[in-house]
């Protein structure tokens, strides 16, 4: 099983893209609960969501307290609330920034990490570029797919396909390759 | 057709597959998604010979209901939580008029205080009111016990509800195997009302009833209801010889041979208890879990039988009976009755509160050593409780209770205004 916490404000799409790793790796044959934090979301509000991934079945439906890999779509949020907490050891962080961690002011947790886990993409400002609004989401699942290596590029992008039909799509999915690369080379 | 789909939509796509006449809803969390998701299908033309009725209130949903179902059109409707008690006299009067409405509830708490999460406190309260009550543990249970809800319901003349836990179900997604028209066709046909008003036969229905037969009414809608334990077996395992797969049924046992702890639940905290009970067999305890697909009608002989042998029974419950403790768990007493042996109520997860595998191990291991109380309320923060019972000691003006715990967990959130003591005379 590989779970996935994702974090962000209400309106940047963190429920969907939670819904859009699970997408993907049901076109991957796998099993996947993606569920999110249930609270009354509202605009700006600090917003969680969930997705397991698994070759079997998943029966479990507490929340996701020790995280294979962590998303985090607004940076502000580092200073607010704990989203580090139960991130398991040699797991996956990737943040959305064009600053570095040690800009951030995490540059210790950030060497704690295997070489390659933790990365920074500027997915608001690929998006804004691509999409015209800074929605990170699409763009970050790009990145995911680079650093965890858990789902392949393509059904990240097919599962952004499906959701967003059209130009709407194409611009996300321009958005998640650009993403995917600046976490690769990064 | 597999698909990786939000379990309201997946409910949706079943219950248009049952070739609904008449859906009417009133929008509330969790079930919106539900009715928008049909409502959706009506207006693009691919659910036939459906009108999509919208209303003023939970009241009126479930009045048009039942309506509709009165002059013979297969009906549907979804709620949950205060939409349910607001319609509270409407169930009475479906149940009571005998009337096969099938109606999908989203679990959730009851306010006051606002809450909008998950627990069972809904399904409880209307536990009486004569409609069959069927828990789903999975999404696609969830779908699947649609399809077997409005053959049930047509059979017998009767209700039935099909409870889903809210969020936890109705918000995630996961995959679906949604059927095909065929296949629920073949295994639901065309409604046959047994009653039917007909402007060119008038008769009515719903007409009063004194004392002389009343009793006679009441007695016939509870023989319905054990009809009910037989047909919703013989339903499931029909349900399963054309799906391919289970769904349904009053009860499921989980590793239960030579157990001595048995966990009864409701739902989907099912799957938790599952993974939690695979983990203690590991460790070699002898833990079992029995999931009970059916609350009413309530299965004593088939939960007796399972049972039976254990040496003690653990009720997880997402509901409170204030000043009993626990529905199933004194549900489950009567199913036991001439077998001494400890029922424990464990209340969890009341108001969306997550049950957690690790909380839910620690109890049952407590359990197992016969070293819990009869009622534990799980993963209690006994320390704002403990102020709160202190402050009301310590003072008659001591404030409202839920904002006063919420100031406990936030302080430094809320400043507390110290407010002048004032009566109503002056």
């Amino acid at each position: 099983m590989f779970e996935i916490r994702l974090h962000g404000r209400g309106g940047q799409g963190v429920v969907t893209a939670a819904e859009l790793l699970s997408v993907a790796a049901f076109d991957e044959g796998k099993h996947a609960q993606a569920f999110p934090s249930f609270g009354s979301e509202r605009m700006g509000a600090p917003v969680a969501s969930f997705c397991r991934i698994s070759d079997g079945e998943i029966r479990l439906r507490e929340p996701i307290m020790e995280p294979d890999a962590l998303i985090v779509q607004d940076p502000t949020l580092l200073h607010s609330i704990d989203v580090f907490s139960g991130l398991k050891p040699g797991g996956y962080l990737l943040i959305n920034s064009t600053r570095g961690f040690r800009e951030l002011g995490i540059a210790d947790f950030a060497d704690g990490f295997p070489p390659g886990h933790a990365r920074c993409v500027g997915a608001s400002e690929i998006a804004l570029r691509h999409v015209g609004r800074p929605l990170p989401n699409a763009a970050l699942l790009g990145g995911f797919a680079a650093v965890s290596g858990v789902l392949a590029l393509d059904s990240v992008l097919k599962a952004i396909r499906e959701k967003f039909a059209g130009p709407v799509g194409e611009a996300n999915v321009a958005a998640a390759r650009e993403a995917y690369d600046a976490a690769r080379a990064a | 057709m597999l698909k990786q789909i939000e379990g309201s939509q997946g409910i949706a796509e079943a219950v248009a597959l049952c070739r609904p006449q008449v859906v009417c809803a009133y929008p509330i969390t969790p079930q919106t998604h539900i009715v928008e998701g049909v409502g959706a299908m009506v207006r693009a033309g691919t659910l036939t010979n459906c009108e999509f009725i919208n209303v003023e209130s939970e009241f009126a949903a479930l009045s048009v209901a039942i309506g509709s179902s009165a002059v013979g059109a297969r009906t549907y409707t979804a709620t949950a939580s205060q939409g349910l008690l607001f319609m509270a006299e409407a169930v009475y009067n479906a149940a009571g008029l005998g009337l096969p409405i099938v109606m999908t509830l989203g679990n959730r708490a009851i306010g006051a205080p606002i809450n909008i999460w998950n627990d069972h406190s809904d399904s409880m309260a209307l536990k009486d009111s004569g409609w069959i009550q069927l828990f789903a543990e999975t999404n696609q249970e969830a779908a699947d016990l649609h399809i077997i809800a409005f053959r049930l319901a047509e059979e017998l003349s009767c209700p039935v509800m099909v409870c889903v836990d809210g969020f936890i179900l109705t918000h995630a997604y996961e995959r679906l195997d949604i059927p095909s028209q065929e296949q629920v066709d073949a295994f639901l046909p065309p409604f046959v009302p047994v009653q039917q008003l007909d402007v060119a036969n008038p008769y009515s229905i719903g007409a009063m009833v004194g004392p002389d037969a009343f009793m006679e009414v009441r007695y016939l809608g509870h023989q319905k209801q054990m009809d009910a334990l037989e047909a919703i077996p013989r339903l499931s395992a029909e349900f399963a010889g054309v799906f391919g797969r289970e769904a349904g049924g009053l009860v499921r046992p989980y590793r239960c041979e030579d157990a001595e702890t048995i966990v009864v639940a409701l739902g989907s905290v099912n799957g938790t208890i599952k993974d939690v009970v695979d983990a203690a067999r590991e460790a070699g305890a002898k833990l079992g879990s029995v999931t009970i697909g059916a609350f009413r009608p309530f299965p004593l002989a088939e939960l007796c039988d399972l049972l039976y042998g254990a040496a003690r029974v653990v009720c997880v419950e997402k509901g409170l009976a204030p000043g009993l403790g626990g529905v199933l768990a004194s549900n489950v007493r009567m199913a036991l009755r001439g077998a001494p042996k400890p029922v424990y109520t464990v209340i969890a997860g009341l108001g969306g509160r997550p049950i957690t595998r690790a909380s839910l191990a620690e109890v049952f291991r407590r359990a197992a050593q016969d070293n819990l109380e009869d009622v534990t309320f799980l993963d209690l923060n006994w320390e704002v409780v403990h102020a709160q019972t202190r402050r009301a000691g310590a003072t008659r003006e001591s404030g409202p209770i839920a904002e006063n715990l919420l100031k406990a967990l936030n302080p430094g959130l809320v400043r507390r205004v110290a407010g002048e003591r004032r009566t109503i005379d002056g």
